[in-house]
């Protein structure tokens, strides 16, 4: 048997097999936890639609709470609301930008208008320098961008928000 | 959820979400065919990333779509073990990638209306629905600020880019009339407050899509009385290669895992 804070408590070590700096509760996508019976039921809310991290997390928590002395453990999904990069916990944003990923700094656009050729001035994660260009849109995953810094040279990710 | 299944499903209500199910999925492998052939790494990766996006998009309307069918079929049994004739995607979809330029003028063509769509169906009396369209409308901001922004690249760019562009806008361009056509389901379902009929986006559409093409100094074909017919089940010639492509593994091997 396990408390809702007990559990709480074992999903904070819960890593983002993507983005392991940061634990699913931290970027927001655990939205509830209820006892039932004497199992748990955890509802989850997916980041990207095809982001091919979401079943490898929902394995992670069953395994996590399991170890943890949970009994039966089910993962609900949940899409609505939509994830935003809003929820992504304050203490969790500098853990990113340390990490070396910039964490998504303005809220999401909100209505369906598109501004062409977005350029955000985003500094460095390493040195600090506002010198940098954005190299590709998508990065190595559907929630990032890849940037580079024109002073240190090296590359760097952001974390785009959604 | 379990609101929505109180609403009587009605075969218009199935078909209109088999349309857009159906247009994600196979816009989505149209994408996912540049997966490691993109004229750079970058475009590789963005349009890998925006065939997830759709590709995701699909799996959950096609699993609602199976929902309201209730005959027991899930999202991959749609997908993959239907027939030509039962695929509901506009013919502009299932278009041939043909070079960069098509594949870019097509993702933003419908990238504009599925953007219109998704902010529309966000209050659809389908819950499920509403909640799968709020999700995608995140996604497809980001598809159709790239796409838009390579259409002026390319039409406002070399002599050789803009004759590809232009190429492409006057294949493509005729086939957007589907997107439009008035019929019968839209008819029911905007009766029903599940979804707007189609046509009700045509003028949003243009004035979304005409200043990028202008800007990108493209020369918009005149409106002809061609329809293609896709969505209502009437495919064109490369739907069924297509197919063959997409369905083979899982025909060949059902059930098949890893």
């Amino acid at each position: 048997m396990l408390t809702e804070a007990q559990a709480w408590q074992a999903l904070d070590a819960v890593e983002d097999p993507e983005i392991p700096v940061v634990s699913v509760t931290e970027l927001g996508i655990v939205r509830e936890v209820v006892a039932e019976g004497d199992g748990l039921r955890v509802v989850v809310t997916p980041t990207y639609s095809g982001c091919p991290a979401t079943e490898l997390i929902a394995e992670s928590i069953v395994d996590a709470l399991k170890a943890a002395g949970a009994g039966a453990v089910t993962v609900e999904t949940r899409l609505s609301p939509a994830w935003s990069t809003d929820w992504i916990a304050e203490g969790a944003r500098e853990k990113l930008r340390a990490y070396g990923i910039v964490p998504p700094q303005t809220a999401a656009p909100g209505g369906a208008q598109v501004v062409r050729f977005m350029s955000r001035t985003l500094a460095c994660p390493r040195c600090g320098s506002m010198r940098t260009t954005r190299l590709s849109e998508f990065g190595s995953t559907a929630c990032k961008s890849l940037y580079r810094c024109e002073d240190c040279r090296e590359p760097f990710e952001y974390f785009k928000p959604i | 959820m379990g609101a929505q299944m109180t609403m009587q499903t009605t075969p218009e209500h199935l078909e209109y979400v088999l349309r857009l199910g159906d247009a994600a999925l196979i816009h989505g492998q149209r994408l996912s065919e540049w997966c490691g052939h993109a004229p750079v790494l970058e475009e590789d990766m963005a349009m890998a990333n925006m065939a997830l996006d759709l590709i995701g998009q699909a799996r959950l309307l096609l699993s609602h779509a199976g929902k309201l069918e209730g005959q027991g079929r899930d999202e991959d049994a749609l997908a993959f073990l239907r027939h030509e004739g039962e695929y509901r995607n506009p013919t502009l979809c299932e278009m041939p990638n043909t070079d960069f330029a098509h594949t870019i003028l097509k993702a933003f063509l419908l990238g504009s209306f599925s953007l219109l769509l998704w902010d529309r169906l966000g209050g659809s009396g389908d819950l499920e629905l509403a909640a799968i369209a709020a999700k995608s409308l995140k996604e497809a901001r980001y598809h159709a600020e790239h796409t838009g922004d390579w259409v002026i690249r390319l039409g406002d760019g070399t002599e050789e880019s803009h004759r590809r562009a232009q190429a492409a806008l006057d294949v493509l361009w005729p086939y957007t009339n589907e997107l439009f056509a008035p019929n019968a389901t839209d008819d029911a379902v905007s009766a029903a407050g599940i979804g707007p009929a189609w046509s009700e986006l045509a003028a949003d559409w243009e004035a979304a899509v005409l200043p990028v093409l202008q800007h990108a100094t493209l020369t918009v074909p005149a409106r002809t009385p061609f329809q293609s017919t896709g969505k209502f089940g009437r495919h064109s010639e490369y739907m069924g290669h297509l197919l063959a492509h997409m369905q083979h593994l899982p025909r060949s091997f059902p059930g098949a895992k890893w």
